[in-house]
């Protein structure tokens, strides 16, 4: 099981990102300017300000060459998680429904937040269970989830959204406390919070966000389906 | 060389921020008197900022060497071994005058700067802290424009060290008159290199090649460190609108890649050396590397990327454009040095050489336009000599009264708790990443002193300190107590110190109430760094911080770095588990004197302090410390502002555990509750744990760790009173101090 994590200018939580999914298997950075995914079985969009979200957040990230492949990649079925940024570049990318905007404070926010697990049958929450709570830290400025509601319709119908924040934790005031959703083929996953910074007790506050890694060992290595129809 | 049409006058250097004295000096130094060019570089050269030509001789007294020491001052910033083969740099810097005038690119660049020295040496930055000093937020004297200050610098720290990615762990605040017109920034960073992979910033080799590489240079920024940073404030209830074109504007995502390019250059080892560009720009970088390595440089201004064409020479010698270094590359090695600068889509570009000169020379397409001797510029700024005299007046008015002396305890406490000095910082640090880089084992709230683990199982420790308004009571032993209390945060994680920064914020050091208020504290910090083995590694001074209402709070603000053998033993400061015991442990004495509850009182400040025995106290620390990391205590928590009363609640409210506590007054009941004073820690554990902990200092023990409230009951012949508050109003207090400034 090897991850590839992008890796753009201003990217910021890259490292972790690569340190966390290095506990469940191997991953390798991927440079943004390369096409070449290296051979990965998913890919982890970052967290961070890539190219220092000038224009709008994760709106120039979307068209760099490694993207690119990522899209494609993302085609044929493959595994792709974005995390803060990296969610956003998914969004931007059209590979996830809906938008992220700015925090209702309108303030960078760092916090400790819970979510509940609404969909354990995903390739990315295979190792929860229904209504466990993660508590995993969260850290933006533009992380209040939207999208109109005849998308959250669909969404709903294909049971895309994986996570919401639990009650008194939806800080960014996004839409029906939506804090991960997936695509509708269910290989594709975004969240604001970071569950790579929830991986060790010492560091995280929990160590939580590592069965979000260890799900998607276990997608790649073929014991869980993606979730296609599971809804 | 080319004379200009007119050269400058003794008016323009006047103008420039030189006395006429040092003006006739440079033209001595040049044998002619200096063009255009010239006179800037020497007007920014010689300016307090750059040359310390008032404290250079008070920060030779201080203590600069230990065992753990790898660089000490005189490098862009300090570093200590932190085992495992890895040092760790640091040092705090000032950007006060550029935060009073746009507080958000003030704030910004101040973080940007302070991360800069420490790439700079080739450590990657892993952790900021910031010191922040404003006016009254509420009350009277209280403005909009506090809040203005006090928004707009939070929201540019967290702007710069978020988008850069390195962690903002840690910080202190506080609010206070004297800082009304004259808010301070201090920034302090962090960073972690291999110890053989330091670099230090000495140009070398006559015939390598100067490379400039980062952002283009603008004009902005121009004259900031001798116009806004060696100068008081405007007078007449001028805020400095005037001077905002000489503050900088920072780009985080061009220093995030600057950071990355300079890390990969050093990595392959493509630099002979490096240094940042700061304050006074061009100038000071390339004339500083000249300075230390002996040689001279020749710079090509026409060579510069500029952001805004027809700039004049000496406008691009002293821009303070920002997100830039300046590095001396072998000429086999200048094509790797590209590649590496393109491939971070950075702008390098080649703009000068080294030479066996000793000569400091400005080219513009290659004709000469200015010609300096290094050693004068860098190193023959005349000194100056304090006139100390202590002053025979008091310096401050009392603050405005908020509390009356007799509110009984009970609102009194709830009143400290949600006073803006001791409130929850919460509304501040939320607004920064404390995480990224995956170190933060401690973040604010959870300890005394933010902890950042080590690759080897150990952790590091840091503390930011300075309560102004003790200092002003007594620069001596204020000063001695801002060290201490560094030390103190660092025994409740159970780190030891290996060495302190120190960034001296005062008034205009050529007044002698100012000078005197300067050499007493100087003193007071090196006896106390002297006692802790905790030396002076690199600094910064900011003087002339005045505003027509006279100069601020001498603020000496104190950073310290210490480390820990076993991370997962950092301490915290909250109660742990109901049933353990609390004890007051140390030489603890409490007073009044300059105490946050004076100060609510409207009290008058106390010309001094009550005498310290430094000795006692890191005695104390040394035990805590010991206690800490050897596992025994649940909690530990240095008593300081508000006293005993505010610690209890303090950890009540990290822990989520109430406490019941009898205490037996040897003084009055408001000493005893809310005195101040260094030395005291209040810590939980067993009833072993604090007997072990008797053997080597004092341990009163004071009451139980339990229940949903902070009860105190208190005798003494002074009377008794007792007090109770529940977990939520305490909480309520403390999180609601500081929360409507950020609506």
């Amino acid at each position: 099981m090897k991850f590839g994590v992008l890796q753009f200018p201003g990217s910021c939580d890259e490292i972790d990102a690569l340190a966390a999914a290095r506990r469940v298997g191997e991953a390798e950075l991927i440079w943004h300017r390369d096409r070449d995914l290296g051979g990965a079985d998913a890919i982890i969009v970052p967290g961070g300000f890539s190219y220092g979200d000038y224009l709008r957040a994760g709106a120039i990230a979307r068209f760099s060459p490694a993207m690119e492949s990522v899209i494609a990649f993302a085609g044929e079925g493959g595994l792709v998680l974005g995390i803060c940024n990296g969610f956003q570049v998914l969004c931007e990318a059209h590979l996830l429904p809906g938008a992220l905007l700015p925090n209702a404070n309108l303030r960078f926010t760092f916090r400790q937040v819970e979510l509940d697990v609404v969909r354990p049958d995903t390739a990315f929450t295979a190792a929860c269970v229904l209504g466990e709570r993660l508590s995993i830290p969260a850290k933006h400025s533009w992380g209040r989830y939207y999208a109109d509601q005849p998308t959250l319709r669909l969404m709903e119908d294909s049971a895309q959204v994986v996570l919401r924040y639990a009650s008194g934790h939806n800080f960014n005031g996004s839409v029906e406390d939506i804090a991960g959703v997936r695509n509708e083929a269910g290989n594709v996953f975004g969240l604001m919070p970071h569950p790579e910074h929830a991986v060790d007790e010492l560091t995280g506050g929990s160590a939580d966000g590592l069965s979000i890694f260890e799900s998607m060992r276990l997608a790649a290595e073929g014991a869980v389906g993606a979730g296609v129809g599971d809804a | 060389m080319p004379e200009a049409a007119t050269l400058p006058s003794v008016d323009d250097a006047l103008a420039l921020g030189l006395t006429r004295e040092e003006y006739e000096l440079a033209c001595v130094k040049q044998g002619r008197p200096p063009n255009q060019v010239e006179l800037a570089m020497y007007s920014l050269l010689w300016s307090e900022h750059c040359a310390y030509k008032h404290s250079k001789r008070l920060l030779r007294t201080l203590p600069t060497e230990g065992a753990h020491v790898v660089m000490g001052p005189g490098e862009n910033a300090g570093a200590v071994d932190v085992g495992g083969g890895l040092v760790c740099a640091f040092k705090v810097e000032s950007h006060n005058h550029p935060s009073a005038v746009e507080p958000f690119q003030g704030a910004a660049t101040g973080v940007g700067g302070i991360l800069r020295d420490i790439f700079a040496i080739g450590a990657r930055p892993i952790a900021v802290l910031d010191s922040l000093r404003f006016g009254e937020l509420s009350g009277a004297g209280a403005s909009d424009r506090v809040r203005y200050l006090l928004d707009g610098a939070v929201s540019g720290i967290g702007h710069y060290g978020n988008s850069i990615g390195v962690p903002t762990v840690g910080g202190e605040v506080y609010f206070e008159g004297p800082y009304e017109q004259n808010c301070l920034v201090n920034a302090m960073a962090l960073g972690l290199a291999r110890r053989e992979r330091l670099v230090r910033s000495a140009a070398a080799g006559p015939g390598n090649v100067v490379v400039l590489f980062g952002a283009s240079t603008g004009r902005d920024g121009i004259g900031g460190a001798s116009v806004l940073a060696s100068a008081e404030l405007g007078h007449d209830g001028d805020g400095g609108e005037d001077r905002r074109p000489t503050v900088q504007v920072g780009d985080p995502f061009e220093e995030k890649k600057l950071l990355e390019c300079s890390l990969e250059l050093l990595d392959r080892e493509l630099l002979v050396s490096l240094q940042d560009l700061g304050a006074a720009g061009l100038t000071s970088s390339a004339s500083e590397m000249a300075s230390k390595g002996e040689v001279g440089i020749d710079l090509d201004v026409a060579r510069v990327p500029l952001r805004e064409p027809g700039m004049e020479p000496f406008e691009i010698m002293v821009s303070e454009s920002q997100e830039r270094m300046l590095c001396v590359v072998e000429p086999h090695r200048l094509k790797d040095v590209m590649s590496v600068c393109e491939k971070w889509e950075v702008n390098g570009a080649a703009i000068g050489t080294v030479t066996d000169s000793g000569r400091m020379r400005v080219l513009r397409d290659g004709e000469l336009v200015g010609d300096m001797p290094v050693t004068a510029l860098v190193d023959e700024c005349p000194l100056y000599d304090l006139f100390p005299q202590r002053p025979a007046e008091p310096l401050y008015p009392p603050a405005a009264a908020t509390l009356a002396p007799e509110e009984p305890a009970r609102a009194t406490l709830l009143a400290l708790l949600s006073s803006p000095n001791i409130a929850s910082r919460r509304p501040l640090f939320e607004q920064y990443d404390a995480i990224v880089q995956s170190r933060t084992i401690r973040r604010p709230e959870q300890a005394d002193a933010a902890v950042l683990a080590l690759p080897d199982g150990s952790a590091l420790a840091v503390s930011i300190d300075c309560n102004g308004r003790r200092v002003a009571a007594d620069p001596y032993r204020g000063t001695v107590e801002a060290v201490l209390e560094c030390a103190a945060n660092l025994a409740c994680v159970g780190a030891e110190p290996l060495g302190t920064t120190n960034n001296l914020n005062f008034g205009n050091p050529e007044k002698p109430h100012i000078a005197w208020q300067l050499s007493e504290s100087v003193r007071g910090l090196g006896d106390a760094c002297r006692s802790l083995q905790a030396p002076i590694v690199g600094g910064n001074v900011s003087l002339y911080n005045e505003g027509s209402t006279g100069p601020i709070y001498p603020t000496p603000v104190i950073g310290m770095v210490g480390r820990l053998p076993d991370a997962r033993l950092a301490g915290r400061l909250g109660f742990a588990r109901a049933g353990e015991q609390l004890a007051v442990v140390g030489p603890f004495a409490p007073s009044l004197a300059a105490s946050e509850l004076e100060k609510l009182h409207g009290a008058a400040l106390p010309d001094g302090l009550p005498e310290i025995d430094i000795d006692a106290v890191a005695a104390a620390q040394d035990a805590v410390r010991e206690a800490v990391r050897g596992g025994a205590l649940s909690s530990a928590h240095d008593i300081a502002e508000g006293g005993l009363a505010v610690a209890l609640a303090e950890c009540c409210l990290a822990g989520g555990l109430g406490a019941r506590v009898r205490l037996q007054a040897s003084a009055s009941p408001l000493v005893e509750l809310f005195g101040e004073g260094p030395g005291g820690f209040l810590v939980s554990g067993s009833e072993q744990a604090l007997r072990a902990l008797a053997e080597r200092t004092a341990v009163s023990p004071i009451g139980a760790v339990g229940g949903e409230a902070l009860a105190i009951e208190l005798a003494g012949e002074a009377g008794a009173v007792s007090l109770q508050a529940t977990l939520e109003e305490l909480s309520t207090a403390h999180s609601q101090g500081l929360k409507e400034f950020f609506s």
